[in-house]
């Protein structure tokens, strides 16, 4: 039972930081480093992902013993393409601004490495709770790191952060954060940092081990 | 064999009750969709032309415009839907033009895909009120880096001269082929 529910917390944090599909596994890049201008498109291109991928990876684990290996791939991203568009409609009818600010990212998501690679390397091969959790973790890990990028290129790029003013006059804004150069160099330098702490952490925990 | 035809229907049956799904969706969908259209479609009109109170779908020249009235019945301005290529896909625009066709009255853009940030902002006030009040004899114009000195002149967004560019181009050819020209 305590196993059952460790199991279930790592399935769910574990897209937070150890394995986080963007600064770990470094999928989906193409959303990433295109939508990241702002804050509110990180937060809603994640939120997307996360409609998407959680009741895509549900469904294709519920069915996962019924699907010939031959054919599995298509019919994940039949599964996928299909909640990707419902999201995309919804967006249109209750959320035009926000649709129109995503463009074509939002029908791209049918293509985003994270969905298919979840759904071949978890949730075809794991119960539906777990599969749940594990695609709930993971989506929620890039919405953060979305919200993450876009706020750094949002504040540096435009002096805002969620539209609100952060930063004064004297601040120069730099355009090029709002460029692509503008994603990478902020990618470079978050995935960068992330490496630092974990190489800290180990080195903290190792040291305690040698005492 | 079986095997073969296992995988024929599975598939076949995943493609339908996906497509059976999205069938229900869009029905659903699809009513406010279009009501969001319309609503743009409207906001965009009294937007572009001052003082309208009411508008009526023509056509001239091949060109589907609205010819707006205030509330006593005279024409006060022409709406102009007008289409073209910007950096990443296609701009839809609606222009406004004063009823002797010779200034802009206003500009909205009702669809885009340019990169958000950059391209992106020629959908923001700052950009679109430049177009208030300028003329559009001989063409509309655009400048870089400094203020615009003639009264047919805007100001490109820095970087993003081509979105600003295609916007320009597109208005200059749809007022070019309504007037007849």
């Amino acid at each position: 039972m305590a196993d059952d529910r460790r199991r279930s917390a790592y399935e769910l944090l574990k897209g937070f930081w150890t394995e986080n599909p963007i600064l770990v596994m470094v999928l989906g890049m193409c959303p990433t480093l295109a939508v990241t201008t702002s804050a509110i498109n990180g937060l809603t291109m994640g939120l997307a992902v996360v409609f998407v991928l959680t009741a895509s990876s549900v469904i294709i684990s519920l069915v996962r013993n019924i699907i010939p290996k031959e054919v599995r791939i298509p019919t994940f991203i039949v599964i996928i393409a299909t909640f990707v568009t419902m999201v995309d409609l919804f967006l249109k009818a209750f959320f035009l601004d926000l649709s129109k600010a995503l463009g074509p990212f939002i029908p791209l998501i049918v293509v985003n490495c994270i969905i298919l690679g979840r759904a071949e390397a978890f949730a075809s091969k794991n119960n539906v709770w777990l599969s749940f959790l594990d695609a709930l973790g993971v989506s929620l890990g890039f919405t953060v790191t979305l919200i993450f990028l876009g706020g750094v290129r949002e504040i540096l790029g435009m002096r805002t952060f969620f539209g609100m003013k952060v930063l004064g006059k004297g601040f120069e804004p730099m355009i090029i954060m709002l460029l692509p150069p503008g994603a990478f160099l902020t990618l470079g330098f978050m995935l960068g940092a992330k490496n630092l702490i974990d190489r800290k952490l180990k080195e903290k925990r190792g040291g305690k081990v040698g005492h | 064999m079986q095997n073969r035809a296992k995988m024929i229907i599975i598939l076949t049956l995943f493609a339908l009750v996906s497509g059976l799904v999205l069938s229900v969706v869009y029905l659903f969908s699809n009513p406010f969709i279009q009501k969001n259209m319309l609503a743009e479609q409207k906001k965009a009109i009294f937007a572009v032309v001052p003082n309208a109170n009411s508008y009526e779908e023509k056509e001239k020249n091949g060109l589907k415009y609205f010819e707006c009235k205030d509330s006593s019945g005279n024409v006060v301005g022409y709406a102009l839907p007008a289409k073209g290529n910007g950096y990443q896909g296609e701009i839809k625009l609606m222009i406004g033009l004063s009823p002797d066709l010779k200034t802009i009255t206003g500009l909205e853009v009702l669809e885009q895909v340019e990169t958000p940030g950059l391209g992106g902002r020629i959908s923001e006030e700052s950009f679109l009120n430049q177009f208030k009040g300028i003329k559009d004899e001989p063409q509309v114009e655009y400048v870089k880096n400094k203020k615009p000195e003639k009264p047919n002149q805007i100001k490109a967004i820095t970087g993003a001269t081509i979105s600003s560019r295609s916007v320009v181009a597109i208005i200059n050819k749809f007022i070019k082929q309504f007037k007849g020209e």
